[in-house]
């Protein structure tokens, strides 16, 4: 007999239902959702189950597959919100965190085509800008190899395996909202020949990632990237990384975002915690005036710490000390 | 069971904009009878701002937060989910790499502090849930709060990375977390089923695009209010400030008005233990608590 799943325990068989996002841009006015009642077992992975529903229940059932070994990045989709790999993804470990009922939907429901397939154009332009290739002068008929060292290597921190599928992109918050904002995976791709040592397109590449409004200032820092990657690329570490690299090169231009996180140094340096307000004076510099309304009403409250009361930490010539001997980055 | 003794990291805001989150925390510790030692040499914990410009220096920063509770020999809970986040990480930076370690130790010498690992870093509600236990929390509720639907707001700095998270966290996942709705079903609540409650109010980029976050703080908001919630809880400062202060600013944006009561988890949790109001520092929350 076979054993049914519990949550905590190792079973042969599931029941579960997949409630399963249904549209035809060409034919259908709204989208709609067709529920299947599976036995599903131990061993199958999302895309089985979508297999299973057009081959025995819908034939016209849409879907991207290609690979089904984790590689080819096309069967990207969601379950219950969550980015999977349809491939790659154990339906046990889903019920393990959901429970019997899911909801199969396409990474973006705003931008179907039909059923779970998407149109990527805005995916694949942002990835376009970024130059997602490597740019170098390179002798047609070189004397001897150009070697990268493991080391050098090792600086990419993974950055090489993105395959593309887009689960980060359409997990991105900022993406849902902003769509000028270039994304983590065209972001982690920039990373990924901007920490190359034999890329020559370094600043160039730093000055389209750095632009305001569209680049690495408008990450919104969630981790949601990091956390949908498939294949561990963990964009957000990748883009604080370009951050960084933006000071280092001199190629931060002073602005609202880059005052923002240079002041924190300063108020550290001054009393080792934030000074809020001035944090945002000091950044906005003359936009501080639309913060005005906010500002009272957050001081009626208790809410605004005058300069004069600004809070300390204590032993702050230790704070002091370390802050001049640590120091790493300039602006 | 011996008395529970914590170092508490304040970090900034609740000593600045959200002082109503440092009294509603030493409020509900006195009454849960847990000791507290504020770390008051405690330095700003970067905000994930300063890492984008100094990385390094934020590590030596934050390990030395982190000496300040070895030295008392207690674990550091942290009241703000982004504290959380950047203490966590370089606590795991440091105790999984010997070299950085040395080269941060060689810094905090010089001020005559050494890292070394042997305090935790949790957040408050895991505190909450793992030491205290929710049990132990539904037996001293005084005013339940069965009248109320209670929209919980996770943020994101407390869940993601779950790597990270999951040191301290255990089981919390981010795609269905459970520790705050479960608190609210044993404070006698209603936990209001919402898809957003994971999501990300959009904090971090307030200054140079205040749009994205008004709109993602206006989702979760129109997302809690249309699940029919009377009010929202969060366990970071960070997340109240967008959705309790930018309420007006943010109604603006979307359209819609988003007005609805927020409150700290302690705040909400204080209540039920039958604090009184003002020593939780309701009168200090910007959108009125109309349920008190």
């Amino acid at each position: 007999m076979l054993k049914e799943c519990s949550l905590n325990s190792v079973c042969d068989k599931m029941e579960i239902t997949f409630k399963v996002f249904r549209f035809n841009a060409e034919t259908d006015y709204l989208p709609y959702y067709q529920d299947f009642t599976l036995e599903v077992s131990e061993d199958e992975v999302v895309l089985d189950i979508l297999n299973r529903i057009k081959w025995d229940f819908d034939g016209s059932f849409s879907y991207r597959r290609s690979c089904r070994h984790g590689i080819c990045g096309s069967c990207a989709i969601k379950v219950n919100s969550k980015a999977v790999l349809a491939c790659k993804e154990r339906v046990i470990d889903l019920y393990k965190i959901f429970g019997s009922n899911m909801t199969i939907e396409p990474q973006s429901k705003s931008r179907v085509v039909k059923d779970m397939i998407i149109d990527k154009k805005d995916f694949w332009s942002k990835y376009d800008s970024v130059k997602p290739y490597l740019v170098s002068e390179i002798d047609e008929n070189p004397a001897t190899e150009h070697l990268v060292s493991p080391e050098q290597y090792e600086e990419l921190h993974e950055a090489d395996t993105c395959i593309q599928c887009g689960c980060c992109y359409y997990s991105c918050p900022a993406v849902e909202v902003n769509e000028n904002y270039t994304g983590p995976a065209a972001l982690a791709k920039a990373y990924r020949f901007n920490f190359d040592p034999r890329d020559d397109a370094k600043h160039e590449r730093l000055d389209i990632v750095n632009k305001l409004g569209s680049g690495i200032w408008d990450c919104v820092k969630c981790f949601e990237c990091a956390e949908a990657c498939p294949k561990g690329v963990d964009p957000i570490h990748k883009i604080t990384a370009l951050h960084t690299q933006t000071f280092k090169e001199g190629k931060a231009k002073s602005n609202v975002a880059t005052r923002h996180a240079v002041f924190f140094k300063t108020s550290i340096n001054q009393h080792g915690l934030l000074d809020e307000g001035l944090l945002v004076a000091y950044s906005e510099g003359l936009g501080v005036v639309k913060h005005i309304p906010e500002a009272i009403s957050m001081l009626k409250k208790g809410k605004i710490v005058m300069p004069w009361n600004m809070p300390k930490s204590k032993n702050l010539a230790e704070v002091k000390k370390l802050v001049k001997i640590s120091s790493t980055a300039k602006f | 069971m011996s008395k529970i003794k914590y170092a508490i990291y304040t970090g900034c805001t609740p000593r600045e904009s959200t002082p109503e989150l440092l009294m509603s925390t030493l409020a509900v510790c006195k009454k849960l009878d847990i000791e507290v030692v504020l770390l008051d040499e405690a330095t700003c914990c970067g905000a994930s701002h300063l890492q984008d410009f100094d990385e390094f220096l934020s590590l030596v920063l934050n390990a030395r937060n982190i000496c300040y509770a070895e030295r008392l020999g207690l674990d550091l809970i942290t009241l703000c989910n982004t504290c959380q986040l950047n203490t966590a990480f370089t606590k795991e930076r440091l105790d999984n790499d010997s070299e950085l370690k040395a080269k941060v130790n060689e810094k905090l010498a010089e001020v005559g502090l050494e890292y070394k690992g042997t305090s935790k870093v949790k957040h408050f509600v895991y505190a909450l849930k793992d030491d205290v236990g929710y049990d132990v929390i539904k037996e001293k509720v005084e005013k339940p709060l069965s009248q109320f639907n209670v929209a919980s707001f996770y943020g994101c700095h407390n869940i993601r990375p779950s790597k990270l998270q999951n040191i301290s966290n255990k089981t919390e996942n981010p795609y269905k977390p459970t520790s705050l709705d479960d608190l609210v079903v044993a404070l006698g609540g209603k936990a209001v089923e919402y898809q957003r409650k994971n999501s990300c109010c959009g904090f971090h980029v307030d200054l140079q695009a205040p749009e994205t976050a008004h709109k993602l703080t206006g989702n979760i908001l129109l997302d809690a209010i249309d699940n029919n919630a009377d009010c929202v809880i969060t366990p970071c400062p960070l997340c109240h400030l967008n959705m309790d202060v930018k309420q007006s600013h943010v109604s603006k944006t979307m359209g819609r008005d988003v007005s609805i009561p927020v409150l700290h988890m302690q705040q909400l949790l204080g209540l039920a233990l039958g604090i009184d109001p003002k020593e939780l520092g309701i009168d200090k929350n910007v959108t009125k608590v109309t349920m008190v």
